[in-house]
């Protein structure tokens, strides 16, 4: 393995800002891995690095050329954007996402483009136009969704770092499932212009990186306010490189809702074997009640689908991406849906459809946002006693391709402990903690809105004591394991 | 037989004057080349955010102002989901439950609501119908998609299509005053749907009712109406019945027929728009507005009354339609500036119904020959006896097709009067009861009003230069004191 390789995104910077390493060697490095993909982790690549800026080189930027992944659903000009999805084939935006901009400016330019499942709605990237995406740490498993693409990349070593976006846990559980670190950030923290709407009042943009260094960099690149998107927020202070060592006085909340029942007991081992770390760094542990966490999965498929169901509609023939044509219009825009999106999509625009429709809107919309306030308050109430609340952030570790298609609903369980933190926009950030039977298991830390830089404090001092070793996927020498 | 007594509620869109669409920075335009002012935002593209016009809230704020509505503190944009090809997200942005303004009154007719919205764009079918029945294809114009409008919508409080016109009129005149809106039919900035229904008079049940659309000038909201009340009395009276329906007026054949329409049955799934916050309109805000609007019609009108001894028809009159209103203000500006004494205010108003027969009902004064000084300077000279009134009614349509001065009309023309003094009167009268023995009989036998044709020739044959008045009292003095 080439040594720049085994650099995490960090400190690549650092050594392309002190003049050690070139940029577009870095690049180049990257993008010949990526291009060896076998994975089917990418979905378009750059022809090479972007042309030296004389005015400003890759050296004097904070982010120091280190090349990045984008998941497909993020517009970029000229770049093709589908999210995954076959309506858009062939859509090349004319305008590039804030974030990805923002990103590209600090320093970061577009390595590729990533596979995810189709306008981010799965749990395992089966989902997705151009076919499943493979685990690294096991290519006969999946590496988690919507962001899997992402996730895997990274993993393997084919890209430094990646973004993502996360609604029900789209960024925690693949991160989890390849065992990096993946954080979904504070609705509003980062700007939504640009990415292509799944479920608006969830969606947010997050890093997927080797470690929580690397995202605390990254995101620090991405929050701030944006006048393009009404819904985002200023970043109250600065995201600073994590260096906390322990977890003095940090006091954590073990919900019972999602710490128990349901979840793998490997899983259930990591988690425990990490609340001991936990403690040993000085922090306290103690069981908390998230009454209403439980129901946080049906209010989850009521919202998201709801709002999917009206941001979907723009995908009708007329203007851009696929169009079947037929006779008349109404023939046309049905031939050019059913032809454009996958059997996931479809299913949660009609369940959306539905719940939305005049006399159902009370008992399914109007239920499910009354449920999103009841969340929101269990947190608070949580976080007048604790710090963060933790939990493992998947039930299971990465399960076979195909042994979860064919029931939608033991698809949906993926998300019962990534759902509630979205609901009531608190950040949350997953992060290894070990293996189990071989295969990564994720810790998840939540904390209240804008409580990013503790979070990342918190999550690095723990990751100190993991020490988690994540190089295996990176060797390109994958398992293969039958079941 | 049963007298039928009409209910007409009115929808009114309102295009707003602002620079910049609702909801993004592409200018607004009528005329210009198709979707040259369009943007990722307003064609609908992936990713794209919408963000407020402050302006345009500004605007119906002052609107509502202006119609006495409640102004609410916090209202919300919802999502109006249909799939059309003028609507490129598949839904429109437009407020729901809780809008912008509620309640409020015009001229004894009371506003429901007023809220904001955005436009669709403008569907152009290329064929000789210029409909879309029979059209070969149809094309889309970006360049109207997301114009702000806010829609007013009355209580059914108008009980006849003649007080629609009058309404609409005010209406127009009230959103012009404000410099909110180019308040024109005929370019669709203000557009006007009835909801139409007859009921028997003395009943206080409403009767089923239709919608009206597509009248696109005062006019033919009146005749579309009348034809509506019409075709409905005419159906109930054969004993059948009103269906609910939407219907196109043909303002050319006058029919009316059923709109298959894209509404038909439609569920619009109304849910809260997630990509835009509540819009807040605070105390000082609101009370900034209100502190800048200009002085209304019905403020006016009682201005003109109230200050200038108008009779309260005339007031309104001038006061409803700004363009009268303001020349009859420009008249009494330049009044007595000239050599003149300077006109009674009440006399410039009544002078101003002779203008606008002349210069046609819908024209602006302002845009004909008549200077507004010229009037007062003519209605100076009545005053003065200077020239007579049938005299006067002559220099004014000679001002009317040339313009000019009046005095210099009445030197030129020898129109000048001829004052009771003037031995000429005397001679014009002794000549006219020569010639009218059994007239001048009647009136020595008391019967006064014998006197007219007596008076007509004098005044024929003075070519309107006497004095009507003083002619009468020659006469009299002649025929009945005479020794």
């Amino acid at each position: 393995m080439s040594s720049l390789i085994d650099l995490t995104a960090a400190q690549a910077a650092d050594r392309v800002r002190a003049g050690e390493i070139d940029a577009a060697e870095l690049f180049d490095a990257y993008r010949s891995r990526a291009l060896a993909d076998d994975l089917n982790a990418f979905t378009w690549l750059a022809e090479g690095a972007p042309e030296a800026d004389p005015v400003r080189p890759a050296r004097d930027a904070p982010l120091g050329g280190v090349p990045l992944a984008v998941k497909d659903l993020f517009c970029t000009e000229g770049v093709p954007s589908q999210a995954g999805s076959r309506i858009l084939e062939g859509y090349r935006p004319p305008y590039t996402a804030t974030v990805v901009a923002k990103l590209a400016e600090a320093g970061a330019p577009l390595l590729g483009k990533t596979n995810q499942d189709e306008f981010a709605m799965g749990s395992s990237n089966e989902n997705s136009a151009f076919g499943p995406v493979l685990n690294p740490w096991d290519t006969s498993r999946v590496p988690g969704g919507s962001s899997g693409g992402s996730a895997a990349a990274v993993a393997a070593g084919l890209a430094p770092w990646a973004i993502g976006t996360d609604t029900g846990g789209s960024i925690r559980q693949p991160a989890a499932l390849c065992g990096i670190v993946g954080l979904k950030p504070t609705y509003g923290a980062c700007s939504r212009y640009g990415m292509i709407a799944f479920a608006s009042s969830l969606d947010q943009a997050g890093p997927l990186t080797r470690d929580v260094t690397d995202a605390a960099l990254l995101l620090a690149h991405m929050v701030g306010r944006d006048r393009r998107d009404s819904t985002s927020l200023e970043f109250p202070g600065e995201i600073e490189l994590p260096r906390a060592e322990d977890l003095a006085g940090i006091r954590l909340g073990v919900p019972e809702e999602l710490s128990g029942e349901g979840i793998e007991p490997g899983v259930l081992d990591s988690f425990n074997a990490t609340l001991r770390l936990a403690e040993g760094l000085g922090a306290t542990i103690e069981a908390c009640r998230l009454p209403h966490a439980p129901h946080a999965l049906a209010a989850y498929y009521l919202i998201a689908p709801a709002e999917a169901s009206s941001n979907l509609a723009r995908f009708d023939g007329v203007r851009y991406g696929l169009r079947v044509d037929a006779d008349d219009l109404t023939e046309m825009y049905s031939r050019t849906r059913a032809a454009g999106f996958g059997a996931e999509v479809k299913r949660r625009i009609m369940l959306g459809t539905y719940a939305l429709s005049s006399g159902y809107y009370d008992a399914y919309y109007g239920t499910a946002q009354k449920v999103r306030t009841l969340i929101s308050q269990d947190f608070e109430a949580a976080f007048a006693s604790f710090d963060f609340i933790v939990t493992p952030t998947s039930p299971w570790t990465a399960f076979e391709l195909g042994s979860k298609t064919a029931d939608p609903y033991a698809m949906y369980l993926n998300d019962f402990c990534t759902v509630p933190m979205p609901l009531a926009g608190i950040p949350a950030i997953s992060i290894p903690s070990g293996l189990s039977e071989g295969l990564p298991v994720g810790f998840q830390l939540a904390g209240p809105a804008f409580s990013e830089s503790r979070m990342l404090d918190a999550a690095f001092a723990l990751e100190r004591a993991i020490a988690f070793d994540g190089s295996g996927p990176m060797t390109g020498d994958r398992a293969r394991r039958a079941s | 037989m049963t007298d039928w007594e009409p209910v007409i509620g009115l929808e009114i869109h309102v295009q707003l004057a602002t620079r910049t669409k609702m909801f993004c920075g592409c200018p607004l335009s009528f005329g210009d080349a198709p979707n040259v002012h369009t943007c990722p935002v307003c064609l609908g593209l992936p990713g794209a955010l919408p963000v407020l016009n402050a302006s345009a809230v500004r605007h119906g704020v002052t609107i509502g102002l202006a119609l006495e509505s409640e102004i609410a503190e916090r209202s919300l944009f919802h999502r109006k989901n249909y799939f059309y090809p003028d609507l490129p997200k598949g839904y429109q942005i437009s407020q729901y439950d809780v809008p912008l303004c509620l309640g409020g009154r015009l001229e004894g007719v009371r506003i429901h609501r007023v809220h904001l919205e955005e436009d669709a764009a403008k569907l152009v079918h290329v064929g000789e119908s210029g409909r879309i029945h029979g059209s070969d294809r149809s094309v889309v114009d970006f360049n109207r998609g997301g114009t702000p409008l806010v829609e007013i919508v009355t209580e059914p409080d108008f009980r006849s299509a003649e007080q629609t016109h009058d309404w609409l009129s005010l209406l127009r005149t009230t959103l012009k005053q404000l410099g909110v809106s180019d308040a024109k039919m005929e370019e669709g900035s203000l557009r006007c749907d009835a909801n139409v229904s007859v009921r028997p008079v003395g009943s206080s049940a409403l009767g089923t009712k239709t919608e009206l659309k597509n009248m696109n000038s005062f006019r033919f909201v009146e005749r579309g109406i009348r034809a509506e009340i019409e075709r409905q009395i005419e159906r109930l009276e054969a004993g059948g019945e009103i269906e609910q329906e939407t219907l196109h007026f043909d303002p050319v054949t006058g029919a009316l027929t059923p709109l298959r329409s894209k509404e038909e049955a439609h569920d619009y799934r109304y849910f809260p728009e997630p990509d835009l916050v509540p819009l807040v309109v605070d105390t000082e805000m609101r009370e900034s507005i209100r502190a800048e609007l200009p002085e209304l019609p019905a403020a006016r009108a009682a201005r003109f009354e109230h200050e200038l001894g108008l009779s309260a028809d005339r007031a309104r009159e001038l006061a409803f339609r700004a363009e009268l209103g303001d020349y009859f203000e420009g008249a009494l500006a330049a009044n007595g500036t000239d050599s003149s004494a300077g006109a009674n205010p009440i006399a410039v108003a009544n002078w101003i119904p002779q203008l606008v027969e002349r210069i046609g009902s819908d024209a602006d004064p302002a845009g004909s020959k008549v200077a507004p000084g010229a009037l007062a300077t003519l209605v100076a000279m009545v005053e003065a006896k200077e020239v007579g009134r049938e005299a006067a009614r002559e220099v004014l349509t000679r001002l009317v097709a040339e313009g000019g001065d009046p005095r210099a009309i009445v030197q030129a023309e020898g129109l000048g009067a001829m004052s009771a003094g003037d031995g000429g009167v005397g001679e014009l009268v002794d000549r006219a009861i020569a010639a009218n023995p059994a007239a001048a009989d009647q009136v020595r036998g008391g019967n006064l009003k014998a006197i007219g044709p007596i008076v007509g020739q004098v005044m024929r044959e003075s070519k309107g230069r006497a004095d009507g008045g003083e002619v009468g009292e020659l006469i009299r003095a002649r025929l009945l004191d005479q020794p």
